[in-house]
């Protein structure tokens, strides 16, 4: 069994080193919806796969947080990214594989992937 | 519909976050010779009058206002009533909600557990201003997952640290493994 010891040895290798970011500093926000209908259509491996992703590109101006029900439930998983000074661009029916074409594309790479959003599924 | 119970337990824990509970017990207990599997959570949350709770198992009744219906607590029911098991719901006002959900273990229609793994590990991630108190057993032999613990040791370090987020991802497998061994999935 993974022993309290192991986690002093990292908490002493961290402390210091860490920025300690709060929500508040990091520039860009991805929301992902996770209440019923966005948990029961796969969410869970959506905001994991998030997470993951932004912790081992270190992108640390994106916060990855969570939200309950956005109100478009059909459209489920939903994400949002919300990047200061710019318009919130919503994504729908996402997997963890079209997150991290968003991860890397918009996050890292700057450009919207239009075809998952909402818009062109409205078009 | 959830596809796994962890998937049903995320979700009613999501009620227990939002109701402003500081800390959410979540246990799961397996017995094959009672041939049950019983999940409880119990959170210390602003809780229901008796009102509110009658009509919570109701579909058509949520505190949400984005849309009208809330099958949280519904599903999770149906999930323990199909398999011939029961669901107990009880609360208070100002001290918290109590659910113990029991399945039948050898049911055809219990669905599978799942990744609690992934269902613990994002509730304690995203909510690190609440505690969690894990419980996971299997015919007797368990572990515990407690986030107090864990605050004392990392003195002010966020469960969001990359080392610390793989640490209590690798704790919760290790131990979950551990305490299944020998025994058939579930």
């Amino acid at each position: 069994m993974k022993s309290l010891a192991e986690l002093k040895a990292i908490r002493d290798k961290v402390q210091g080193q860490v920025g300690l970011r709060s929500e508040a500093e990091a520039g860009t926000r991805v929301v992902v919806g996770m209440a019923t209908c966005g948990i029961a259509s796969g969410a869970r491996p959506v905001l994991n796969a998030l997470s993951e992703a932004v912790q081992e590109k270190k992108l640390d101006n994106v916060a990855v947080v969570q939200t309950g029900c956005i109100g478009l439930c059909q459209y489920e998983p939903i994400v949002e990214v919300i990047e200061q000074g710019k318009e919130k661009v919503t994504y729908i029916k996402m997997t963890p594989e079209k997150a991290m074409e968003v991860v890397n594309r918009h996050l890292i790479g700057g450009h919207v992937v239009t075809e998952y959003t909402i818009q062109s599924a409205l078009k | 519909m959830m596809t796994e119970l962890s998937l049903n337990v995320l979700d009613i824990v999501e009620n227990s976050t939002k109701a402003k509970a500081s800390l959410v017990f979540i246990g799961v207990e397996i017995d094959s010779a009672a041939d049950s599997l019983i999940i409880r959570i119990d959170d210390d949350g602003c809780g229901m009058d008796s009102e509110q709770l009658a009509r919570v198992t109701d579909p058509f009744f949520t505190t949400r206002t984005t849309r009208k219906v809330g099958l949280g607590v519904p599903f999770f029911k149906q999930s323990a009533e199909m398999t011939g098991g029961d669901f107990i719901i009880t609360s208070e006002p100002g001290v918290g909600t109590k659910i113990t959900a029991r399945y039948v273990l050898s049911s055809i229609d219990r669905m599978p557990l799942g990744d609690m793994t992934a269902t613990i590990h994002q509730l304690i991630l995203m909510h690190q201003d609440c505690d969690f108190l894990y419980r996971y057993s299997y015919d007797g032999k368990e572990f515990t997952l407690d986030t107090r613990e864990l605050r004392v040791v990392l003195e002010g370090v966020p469960f969001d640290v990359p080392d610390v987020s793989a640490y209590i991802k690798d704790f919760l497998t290790e131990n979950t493994a551990e305490v299944n061994e020998g025994h058939p999935a579930v």
